[in-house]
């Protein structure tokens, strides 16, 4: 496969107006800032933050193996005196707290700026935290804008904020700002003198004596951020008529309080952590009464109320999901004791769910095919297009909580097992990138326990639920430039696994893959078949002839429906009685051959061997080869 | 959404402030892809608000049914009849709507329906669907049809002469479609 170098973007002109998405403009915001180190993993809905950074000149960005390692890759060139940033999305500060806890001690010399987005609303995550509590925890700045222009220019104020102070700053978005596109006025890159790093054990080296001592300079520096958040100019107060309700509010829901009540007077907190209490509490004698419209945690809230002024928040909006002018309307209409909105009454018509699913010729439909013929297994899965193996038609997928887990649940399933499940085969399934990520020490712990673990590791060659981004397994960087591939097949028998226990399959086999994977669960030691074939996403992927169905010849078996490929439809569903008595359910089929890839999956469950390519229909029957 | 992107590219082209959502993450895996455009002299929330949307484009015959709601009581319904089958309903746990376009207009919403992914296949190419789409709207816009279908075109700029053209074709295949669906609809 021949690397192809992506080109860096020409940036447009200082002062031009551009319609950018949150992600976009925050890209464009951190080069202008001359940050020299930008790092991050892949994450919805931060993703496209890197992939845009990465088309920006005279910096250098980087696709990390985890967020941990890109906020230590980041950290380091803050050491080094370089404006440095690192994105990820809100799960990703989990894995990069270590980081992050002590980092905040020794402080930064060359601003770091960190931005973490929340799914606020769980459009593609697992949880739906809020990241502001890092600010908390970890003593941070935490700056929240509330569209794209903010997004930009609270990017360049975080720089500013981070160096001043020798702090990292936390930038808090949402899916409503990294996914928003709006209007942004850019300016010009102004590049930074980088000092070099200096060597000073009492400040980098955080051994015990050490930090205790940078404990008092980091509440220090605390209360000088609380000082300066009072006279921010990110935070403001809109004077408002209708003073029955002044509104304390912060990120998109800002926009949706503007937007809702134009008549209201509004407290708009950009710099929300540490919270400024006096600025809110001299707002407070300004309305009747406080509401604090926040997402998704009360936390400027709880702090405000603790504070000793009073305010009424989640206690009338919900604890969970987005904000919208549709949900604060009536909670305040219902506070004031107005009628209702007629917004409340419109009902959506019933129409069926459209859940996500895998792609035609997917290399993991194989997979989940094979899986979901296995009898008494549990499987335990992990983050990744193939955690939708858990719905229709395979119903082959039974846990997943976070990236790697599938490897250290699989343990603790086998070695907690009742008596009644003692045959019961554990299987572990986790993609490639999900592997080197954070699953690598799972099988190790696999390996070093003495597990009874089959593990299905699904190397596809990209992240394929983000887009295809590359990874130490593509073999290319995040410019596209050829760089040494991970061997996996090397890589789980140095971390123990038996060679005899190591198997490289084609994902399309089917034949092969099920009696692999019941041979292999069957033998009490931990094993690892690695799948080999690519996202179908990715640009190398080579689609094949389509197929397609025979109507005479197809029995309405249903058996290429279990594949659970997107191109195959039902057109005709019945019942018959077999001569045994037994009812048996048909469902006839064809192919959509402007989706099908010609993968061949299908082909194989067919037992009447109705799928056939679509040229051989057209095809003469006396073939002339060319010469 | 690279619909809505185009549509607010001409909304900017006017003088517009424009906000647009978008929707991506499972949605790219085949899941529900919805996009709001608002324009105007100042947008605030970037969320059209339920029955206050002016025009919606059902690039799906039941996604135009699932996102009726959204529509203004006076609002338009810019309905694809085409239909994009997904695995649920393949497998029988549920049932295709028998006639979306009838249920969305039996729920007293103004309809103009038409079969875009049949003219983006006799064109050629089914990616065509969102200029069809297009085409159909921008009879419906406080702005002119010419500049949005030069939004359309400029995209192309860069590449074969042959994939103007056809957008061209498309365009105006989808801004019939509209005309004659409207004018049936009169009738």
């Amino acid at each position: 496969m021949a690397a192809v170098v992506k080109e860096k973007a020409r940036p447009a002109p200082a002062q031009s107006r551009l319609l950018m998405s949150g992600n976009d403009a925050v890209s464009r915001a951190v080069w202008e800032a001359g940050v020299r180190v930008a790092a991050a993993y892949p994450g919805t809905p931060a993703t496209e933050m890197l992939e845009v950074i990465s088309t920006y000149p005279d910096l250098y960005a980087e696709w990390s193996v985890n967020e941990k390692v890109s906020l230590e890759v980041a950290f380091g060139a803050a050491m080094a005196g370089s404006r440095s940033f690192c994105a990820m999305k809100h799960v990703g500060m989990n894995v990069a707290s270590d980081a992050l806890m002590t980092l905040t001690l020794t402080g930064v010399a060359g601003g770091l700026v960190i931005a973490i987005a929340d799914d606020v609303g769980l459009s593609s995550s697992q949880n739906e935290q809020d990241s502001r509590y890092w600010g908390r925890f970890a003593h941070v700045p935490v700056l929240e804008p509330s569209d794209s222009q903010e997004a930009h220019d609270f990017t360049l104020a975080a720089f500013e904020l981070s160096e001043r102070f020798q702090t990292p700053v936390i930038l808090r978005l949402t899916t409503r700002i990294c996914h928003v596109k709006g209007l942004v006025t850019v300016g010009e890159r102004r590049e930074h003198a980088v000092a070099g790093f200096v060597k000073d054990v009492s400040r980098w080296v955080m051994v015990p004596g050490a930090a205790g001592r940078r404990l008092p300079l980091m509440f220090e520096r605390e209360n000088k951020l609380r000082a300066e958040a009072e006279i921010s100019p990110l935070n403001g107060v809109e004077p408002g008529t209708d003073r029955r309700v002044g509104f304390v509010t912060s990120g998109p829901a800002y926009m949706h309080v503007r937007e809702s009540f134009p008549d209201a007077p509004v407290l708009k907190l950009g710099f929300t952590c540490p919270v400024p209490i006096e600025l809110v509490r001299h707002f407070a004698t300004q309305c009747d009464q406080l509401v604090v419209v926040e997402e998704v945690e009360p936390l400027i809230e709880n702090e405000i109320k603790a504070q000793g002024i009073a305010a009424l928040g989640k206690d009338i909006l919900p604890r969970s999901g987005e904000l919208s002018p549709s949900i604060l309307k009536p909670a305040i209409a219902k506070l004031l004791g107005e009628a209702l909105p007629d917004v409340v009454k419109i009902t959506p018509m019933q129409v069926f769910p459209r859940p996500p699913t895998m792609c035609a010729a997917c290399p993991h439909l194989g997979v989940y095919y094979t899986l979901a013929q296995m009898r008494n297994v549990t499987i335990s899965g992990d983050i990744g297009c193939y955690t939708l193996g858990f719905g229709q038609p395979w119903n082959a997928l039974d846990a997943c909580i976070s990236m790697g887990a599938s490897m250290g649940m699989a343990l603790g399933l086998d070695k907690g097992r009742a008596e009644s499940e003692k045959d019961k085969k554990i299987i572990a399934v986790i993609g490639d990138s999900t592997f080197m990520h954070m699953g690598m020490q799972g099988l190790l712990d696999i390996v070093y326990n003495k597990g009874n673990v089959t593990v299905l590791l699904l190397d596809n060659r990209a992240v394929g639920m983000t887009g295809g981004q590359a990874n130490p397994g593509t073999g290319r960087d995040i410019n596209g430039e050829e760089v040494p591939r991970v061997d996996f097949a090397s890589l789980v028998k140095a971390l123990g696994v038996r060679e005899e226990r190591v198997h490289v399959l084609n994902p399309y086999e089917l034949p092969k893959l099920f009696k692999t994977l019941r041979e292999e669960s069957k033998i009490a030691e931990p094993s690892v078949i690695i799948t080999n074939q690519p996202c179908v996403l990715v640009e190398h992927y080579k689609a094949r002839k389509p197929f397609r169905v025979l109507e005479d010849k197809c029995t309405g078996c249903g058996n290429c429906v279990e594949v659970g490929c997107p191109a195959i439809h039902v057109t005709r569903r019945d019942k018959v009685i077999r001569p045994s008595g037994k009812e048996v359910e048909r469902s006839f089929v064809r192919i959509e051959s402007a989706a099908c890839t010609g993968c061949g999956l299908c082909l194989q469950p067919c037992a009447p061997d109705a799928i056939v390519p679509v040229e051989a229909l057209s095809m003469p029957i006396h073939v002339v080869k060319p010469s | 959404m690279t619909a809505t992107e185009i549509l607010a590219e001409a909304a900017i082209a006017f003088g517009h402030d424009v906000k647009k959502t978008e929707v991506a993450g499972m949605a790219q895996r085949g899941g529900v892809v919805s996009s709001h455009l608002r324009f105007g002299a100042k947008v605030l929330s970037p969320q059209i608000t339920p029955g206050s949307a002016d025009v919606l484009l059902g690039f799906e015959a039941a996604e135009g049914m699932r996102w009726r709601h959204m529509l203004r009581p006076s609002g338009l319904a810019l309905m694809n009849t085409g239909r994009l089958v997904p695995p649920v309903v393949d497998i029988g746990l549920f049932e295709y709507p028998d006639d979306p376009v009838a249920s969305v207009r039996a729920a007293g919403t103004r309809v103009y329906s038409f079969d875009a992914s049949a003219i983006a296949h006799e064109l050629g190419d089914m990616r065509l669907g969102n200029t069809v789409m297009l085409g159909a709207i921008s009879d419906h816009l406080p702005f002119s049809a010419e500049v949005l279908e030069q939004c359309i075109l400029k995209r192309f700029a860069s590449k074969k002469a042959e994939l103007i053209e056809l957008n061209r074709r498309a365009f105006a295949a989808g801004r019939a479609a509209a005309a004659k669906a409207a004018a049936s609809e009169v009738a």
